[in-house]
């Protein structure tokens, strides 16, 4: 599904990724934890296609293709999607109006007939149970006002009605409360199955938890710097990250 | 800046250098400006004395005054000698003979648009055998508005067939000596829309200057009026929805709105002049006066402006609520991109009791773009409980280009209620970045972005108006952003 070989990459003069490598393969569940500011962000705006990251060096194939040819919305229409950090907010832009737009979008790409206004709502109605997604913040503007739990929820919710086939969340936990991070990780899990892949990037066991990987991995410094399974975050949560950077210094 | 007006003279005056003619066929006034070319203009029209004399009390003012210069604009010395004040509607044989001639940019736009090819090449100006359907679309509506007593025709024919109607308003709300453009335009105008609503009469249709301005290919300097009798209604939609090749003109209009008791007034522009080229070429200089007089007690007038063209735009929709208990609004959405500048926003005078008006502007723009919000509230002493409400917001693509507002209040009464919110924005790369993550496509985005800022204009129009302006919003911004 997804394949990073030796990828090098700057924001402006500053290299971020250092020769990260990274397979991902279909029905796959990935966490990613490390260390604030080693990359995680970057490594998700990269696959996401944003400006201003340059690619120097390696390659991303993604369903045998060269990604990082692609458009940020050609991305999308591929299946990637991203769940920011950091939703940003659109003022006067209905939040359903958005996403009818995006799912729109994806169809059209995709040759199938765009959904109207009738169809288009009895998909989402399904979607809302799913996240528990409150109904007045459908027809807000698209995460204005949004408290920060609010935010990531809707994320989620996005993910559920556009399917993607590699989701990146990234930490998509931070800032949901307790009953909140269950909902959002029970969603999670029901979008859960064989051609589908998740990458988490995140800071907290307690995630995996409700979402358990099949796979964990460590970015420090720009670059994987371990592998393993589910046990890894178990053994970072107590020992956290120097002793995996002596190893692998 | 100075190419703009070299240009434009040049252009101007290039089909007319063969001095001052006569011959009734040609029907072509060289470029310059004085009594004798006022003169021509009147007898072409076949005007009453009166009107000429009018026309010339306008000119004799009009050459006491100077240029204005107090808006935030950019404008080149314009030589007014060097227009020329009356050309015909250019015969046939000078368009373009079939599309193939016509600018393949113009038809882009018109194809965006979605105006049928029928309409693009009447648009064009090419040579259409059977001109055009509107002539009988024309002919079945004037009988309809006809048995509601509705008077809706062309300025010319207003002052051959209602002359005592334009004696009795011509000039009430913007007098010939108002402003330099009001008062050269009172000198010169060529043609323009009179409407009259009798007494009581709900115009049973939606009334659109769209079909006629284009077909007469003038409107340099035109001049509309309009007249709410007591208790009538009427919506006028103003401008054409289509871009004009009209390049490098002067564009000076007034337009006189006159709401009686109880009558109420909407009117709604979509300006969409030619804005000159990427560099800042070439494009219309819109200076426009439009003002209503709310005279009677109830009256309403609401102003809707959808501004996307123009190199420069000089423009300020005004109310002057006289009645008692009369209403004023102001909504509009002006774009400026490239090297477009607009300096417009509205003036409510209040002075009757009980007054209220609303004021929304939203202003975009990117690029090199400099727009400005230029309103003025007055409340009169007169004007016992007076309300206004205004809210400017302003929006930003890139960092080279500006937004200024400037709102002017003079509360000459403590009874009034004046509240005043305004914003400015950014379009934000990561806005653009989080819509094509969700697979928009970066236009769409920034559409969806720019209506939305927009809505609260746009649900004011018409609802087809309303639909063409998003459009016509999207191809004026398009590659703005990146
Ligand atoms: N626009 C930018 N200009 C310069 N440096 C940047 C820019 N964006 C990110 N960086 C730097 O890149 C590094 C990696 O940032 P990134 O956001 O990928 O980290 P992260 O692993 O996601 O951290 P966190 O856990 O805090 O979210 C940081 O040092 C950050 O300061
Ligand atoms: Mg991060």
């Amino acid at each position: 599904m997804l394949n990073i070989q030796n990828l090098h990459a700057k924001i402006g003069n500053k290299e971020i990724l250092k020769g990260l490598n990274l397979s991902v393969n279909a029905g796959e569940v990935h966490a990613i934890m490390g260390p604030n500011g080693s990359g995680k962000s970057t490594l998700a705006n990269v696959l996401a296609g944003r400006n201003g990251y340059d690619v120097t060096k390696g390659t991303v194939e993604y369903e045998g293709n060269n990604l990082l040819e692609l458009a940020p919305e050609e991305r999308a229409w591929a299946g990637v999607f991203l769940a920011f950090q950091y939703p940003v907010e659109i003022p006067g832009v209905n939040n359903v109006y958005l996403l009818k737009a995006a799912v729109n979008a994806v169809r059209k790409y995709r040759g199938e007939p765009e959904l109207d206004a009738v169809e288009f709502l009895g998909l989402i109605k399904e979607k809302m149970k799913i996240v528990k997604m409150k109904e007045d913040l459908l027809n807000r503007s698209v995460n204005e006002g949004f408290s920060g739990g609010e935010k990531k929820r809707n994320e989620i919710f996005q993910m559920s009605v556009l399917e993607p086939k590699l989701a990146i969340l990234d930490e998509t936990d931070s800032g949901l409360d307790i009953d909140a991070l269950k909902i959002v990780s029970e969603g999670v899990n029901s979008l859960r199955n064989e051609e589908r892949s998740i990458i988490l990037v995140t800071h907290y066991q307690r995630l995996l938890d409700y979402i358990k990987p099949d796979h964990v991995h460590v970015l420090s410094n720009g670059k994987i710097i371990k592998s393993g399974g589910p046990d890894l975050a178990l053994e970072l949560e107590e020992k956290g990250y120097d002793w995996i950077k002596e190893e692998a210094a | 800046m100075s190419t703009n007006t070299e240009n434009m003279e040049e252009l101007v005056g290039k089909d007319y250098e063969h001095g001052f003619v006569t011959d009734i066929d040609t029907d072509t006034v060289a470029p310059g400006l004085n009594e004798e070319t006022i003169a021509f203009i009147s007898k072409k029209k076949e005007e009453p004395k009166w009107l000429l004399e009018w026309r010339l009390k306008a000119y004799r003012h009009w050459l006491t005054m100077e240029d204005p210069t107090w808006a935030h604009l950019d404008i080149e010395h314009i030589d007014y000698q060097a227009i020329s004040y009356y050309s015909a509607p250019k015969s046939k044989d000078d368009g373009p003979k079939s599309l193939d001639e016509v600018d393949p940019k113009l038809l882009e736009t018109y194809e965006k648009l979605g105006i049928p090819l029928q309409e693009q090449k009447f648009l064009a100006g090419v040579a259409v055998d059977a001109v055009f359907d509107s002539v009988s679309v024309a002919t079945t509506f004037k009988g309809k508005l006809a048995d509601a007593g509705v008077i809706f025709c062309s300025f010319s024919e207003a002052v051959k067939e209602h002359p005592e109607l334009v004696k009795k308003y011509l000039g009430s709300v913007v007098p010939a000596a108002d402003n330099f453009f009001g008062a050269l335009n009172s000198a010169v105008f060529t043609d323009g829309s009179f409407v009259y609503i009798p007494k009581g009469v709900r115009c049973p249709m939606e009334l659109s200057t769209y079909f006629r301005i284009n077909a007469s290919n003038t409107g340099q300097f035109e001049r509309t009026l309009i007249i709410a009798d007591e208790k009538s209604h009427v919506s006028y939609l103003e401008g054409c929805t289509a871009p004009m090749r009209d390049e490098n003109q002067l564009h000076a209009a007034v337009v006189e709105l006159v709401a009686l008791e109880d009558a109420e007034i909407k009117y709604s522009t979509v300006q969409n002049w030619y804005p000159g080229d990427e560099n800042g070429v070439g494009g219309i200089y819109n200076f426009v006066t439009k003002r209503a007089d709310c005279r009677g007690n109830n009256s309403k007038v609401s102003w809707t402006q959808v501004e996307t063209g123009s190199a420069i735009t000089w423009k300020y929709p005004s109310c002057i609520l006289k009645g008692d208990n009369s209403v004023g609004e102001f909504y509009s959405v002006a774009v400026t991109n490239n090297y477009q500048q607009a300096d417009t926003g509205t003036k409510m005078i209040h002075i009757g009791k009980n007054t209220s008006s609303t004021i929304i502007s939203k202003g975009i723009s990117a690029r090199h773009a400099q727009q400005s919000y230029r309103g003025l509230v007055k409340i009169s002493k007169s004007a016992e409980n007076a309300r206004n409400y205004t809210q400017c917001d302003s929006l930003l693509m890139g960092d080279q280009c500006g937004a200024h507002t400037f709102p002017y209040i003079e509360a000459k009464n403590s009874s009034a209620t004046v509240e005043h919110e305004a914003s400015t924005s950014k379009i934000g790369d990561d806005q653009l970045f989080y819509c094509m993550q969700r697979g928009i496509k970066e236009e769409d985005a920034v559409n969806m972005i720019v209506n939305g800022f927009c809505k609260e204009v746009f649900k004011e129009l018409p609802m087809e108006f309303a639909v063409e302006a998003q459009k016509l919003l999207g191809i004026t911004l398009e590659g703005a952003v990146g």
